[in-house]
């Protein structure tokens, strides 16, 4: 049992080199480089959750056959990732582009922690100048006094 | 300062309120919108897959509001999504192309054969080049071409009685009027 345990963990442990490695590499050291960069930085439109890099995905090893495809025709990474997106949309971008359909996506995070940072500023400030953390007035302060002494 | 306590339940309700419409809508949220929709057809030209007809090309779709199905013999909905097929064609609401895609043409040839032929024409996609111009990620795919030749609508997963009612349907109608 512990062995086949052991077996299995092994197995596990050696998944991630599976991915990239069954298809060929591109001659050129530098083109597989960046083909393989640009793969981490494409979604997996099956699995959705992993890029076409890490997915066993058939659709995933066809699509990177086609990058490697697109950088052995002289596409930049650029040309070669808008090829994709051209056929795919946005969501094949793992990380989504700054534009006005993602401005919540982008900028969501900072307003809210403004929201935040502006509430609790102003909480504070508002405790500050509350008028019941005033001093005693002389009258108070004497009514107080007494009343510790009567206690004592 | 009856705001700040009454704040947190409204966003909760807010919250609440979007999640569950968003889970009773029955929207599949892993479905993708296709970044084709408003742009013309990737051109293909394809071998055929039954005996002794012509290549089937793209500008053989034009003309006419057209379906084009892609399907493939060893994928379990699209023997679901077939008499669906079958009874449109029969209706002759709309010319249905069949793209075979990552399929040997000998078994699509035979599914054509046990199943019923729907097609006006069927090109093989055996690489599955075709397919990824057109964002196919998952067979069985249904996409409405209008009669320029550009995408007006994609339905993925198998095609169901209702979707051809409620949305093919009406679609072709609309797209057929000038």
């Amino acid at each position: 049992m512990k062995r086949l345990c052991l077996a299995f963990l092994l197995i596990l442990s050696a998944a991630p080199a599976f991915a990239f490695t069954a298809d060929d590499p591109m001659d050129d050291p530098a083109q597989e480089a960046r083909a393989r960069e640009l793969a981490r930085e494409l979604r997996c439109v099956v699995c959705q959750n992993q890029s076409i890099f890490d997915s066993n995905a058939d659709l995933a090893r066809d699509l990177r056959v086609l990058v490697r495809e697109r950088i052995a025709a002289g596409d930049t990474d650029a040309e070669a990732k808008q090829y994709i997106v051209d056929r795919y949309g946005d969501f094949v971008l793992l990380k989504p582009p700054f534009k006005v359909s993602t401005y919540a996506l982008w900028l969501g995070p900072v307003v809210i922690f403004l929201l935040g940072a502006a509430a609790v500023y102003f909480y504070h400030r508002r405790r500050r100048t509350d008028p019941e953390v005033a001093t005693l007035s002389a009258e108070e302060r004497r009514r107080l006094d007494k009343l510790l002494l009567d206690d004592s | 300062m009856r705001l700040i306590f009454i704040l947190p339940v409204a966003v909760f309700v807010a919250l609440a309120v979007a999640f569950g419409w968003q889970l009773v809508s029955g929207k599949d949220p892993s479905e993708l919108p296709s970044a084709l929709v408003g742009q013309p057809m990737p051109a293909f030209d394809l071998p055929p897959v039954e005996e002794g007809r012509a290549p089937v090309s793209s500008t053989s779709v034009k003309g006419e509001p057209a379906l084009v199905n892609f399907f493939a013999s060893w994928c379990v909905p699209c023997r679901a999504e077939h008499p669906i097929l079958l009874d449109l064609a029969k209706s002759g609401v709309a010319p249905i192309y069949g793209i075979d895609y990552k399929d040997k043409i000998d078994d699509g040839r035979k599914w054509l054969d046990e199943l019923g032929n729907p097609f006006t024409a069927v090109g093989s996609d055996l690489d599955g080049r075709v397919g990824i111009n057109f964002g196919v990620y998952g067979v069985p795919e249904t996409y409405v071409i209008d009669a320029d030749g550009i995408v007006r609508h994609r339905h993925v997963g198998p095609l169901m009685a209702k979707d051809v009612e409620k949305v093919i349907l009406p679609l072709l109608e609309r797209l057929k009027k000038p």
